[in-house]
């Protein structure tokens, strides 16, 4: 039993290094994310101009942010495998577990080096002053957790399906709208800076959500993976 | 002969032309809110069919995953779209409802949210449905977001009375869990979601059954 739990783990890491060997081969996810971001922050703080905005919007705006950059960049890591039709040698190859673990895990990491750019280039751009800093980070980082984890099982259907690109956003946004709710709302708490005790019942929603959604996506994968 | 087997039918009909006249003639307006009060008898079981809908579609999403038998992914795709119907109903005549009381059609009451998002799921399963060529996977594949989206309900009844205030009425759900209604206003409300929610299987068997026709015509063309 330890045996396989481990070789999950290990399936898992490899078919995570495999994943960032091919993407920075074309640098195609890293690429349509990142310019995203950056191109909807650019239109955001160029629309606003020198006004100061209070965190009742500020909040909203980052989290429209991440979750539109996030729509547009990380379905390429199983509608890749459909295209360039290695997906069949995938699945001969290692237990579909396996497969999803190591592409939610390339998934959250994108997500996270996105945000690593990302948040302090809106927090200076805006001039945002965030007064509890701690709070912030875990909302930011369990939130994007959570949009990783549904954009991967999501990506995973739309994988097989025609127009693959607006499909990901429709599907996602319902599910993920937990997520975007309490995001915005501790968020918005965090920049006002309120204790950590104030920002508790957001953080659990977030963190009880990802855990969900990771627990469904491992019972359910297979059906998706399965031909 | 065939009064014997759709007796039902004729009676259902009876059962809501009464509905409809106890709902304006015999129940009285409700305190505070008036006349208005009356949609309650039309808007709470279009509200809740769609719910129902909503439930027997993700059931019927877990059977097919279960048995992959065709039938279950007909039940979860027709209860879906008749759900979808209730919910646009429950949506525009509560909409209205909140014009007048409200002064304005929509502002994101938790209520209001709760079936805007029903409504979203509903729409990215038709539009996830209508994608997928091939007729296993799209049985399959939307079984699995049906299953995803049921999953996250539960959230949002956390969530969203925290982030928003409520100015609906709750005469029937209600942190008491007293039925505070009129004597008279409750039991047309019982008689019409009883009638609804039979109009609503019926609905559902018709939708059923000329979905299996089609399938029948499908493969014998194709043989």
């Amino acid at each position: 039993m330890e045996k396989r739990r481990l070789s999950l783990i290990h399936n898992a890491y490899i078919v995570f290094l495999k994943d960032l060997h091919v993407e920075f081969r074309s640098r195609y996810a890293v690429n349509a994310i990142f310019l995203f971001a950056i191109t909807t922050l650019t239109a955001i703080s160029f629309s606003i101009g020198p006004i100061r905005l209070r965190s009742e919007i500020l909040s909203p705006l980052l989290w429209i942010i991440l979750f539109f950059s996030s729509m547009s960049g990380l379905a390429h890591i199983f509608v890749r495998e459909e295209e360039q039709q290695t997906a069949d040698t995938l699945r001969l190859l290692t237990t579909p577990n396996s497969i999803f673990l190591g592409k939610w895990f390339f998934n959250v990491i994108l997500l996270f080096s996105l945000e690593v750019l990302i948040v302090p280039v809106y927090l200076a751009m805006m001039g945002v002053q965030v007064n509890s800093p701690g709070s912030f980070l875990l909302i930011i980082i369990i939130g994007s957790i959570g949009i990783a984890s549904v954009a991967t099982l999501i990506a995973a259907i739309i994988s097989q399906a025609s127009a693959k690109g607006a499909l990901l956003a429709v599907l996602s946004f319902p599910i993920s709208l937990p997520v975007l709710i309490s995001g915005i709302h501790g968020t918005q708490l965090a920049m006002d800076g309120s204790t950590f005790a104030e920002t508790l019942s957001d953080l659990q929603i977030l963190f009880s959500f990802s855990i969900v959604i990771i627990t469904l996506s491992l019972l359910l994968f297979e059906f998706i993976w399965r031909k | 002969m065939i009064l014997d087997k759709s007796w039902w039918k004729y009676l259902l009909g009876l059962w809501m032309l009464l509905v409809i006249l106890g709902a304006f003639l015999y129940a009285p307006p409700a305190k505070g809110l008036g006349e208005t009060a009356r949609i309650i008898f039309f808007h709470v079981p279009t509200a809740w069919l769609a719910s129902l809908a909503f439930l027997i579609s993700a059931v019927g999403s877990l059977q097919y995953l279960r048995t992959q038998e065709k039938k279950y992914d007909i039940w979860a795709y027709s209860a879906a779209q008749i759900g979808l119907i209730f919910a646009i109903l429950a949506t525009v005549t509560g909409s209205i409802w909140a014009k007048k009381i409200w002064q304005s059609f929509w502002n994101w009451d938790p209520r209001e949210t709760s079936i805007f998002i029903l409504l979203l799921i509903y729409a990215a399963y038709f539009a996830l449905r209508s994608a997928i060529d091939i007729e296993e996977q799209k049985a399959k594949l939307s079984a699995v977001y049906s299953i995803i989206a049921f999953v996250t309900v539960p959230f949002f009844i956390f969530i969203i009375p925290r982030v928003y205030e409520s100015l609906h009425p709750d005469p029937l759900i209600n942190p008491e869990g007293e039925i505070k209604m009129d004597t008279r206003m409750l039991q047309v409300f019982i008689n019409s979601l009883l009638s609804f929610t039979l109009l609503f299987f019926w609905m559902l068997r018709l939708k059923i059954e000329t979905m299996k026709i089609y399938l029948k015509l499908d493969q014998s063309v194709s043989k």
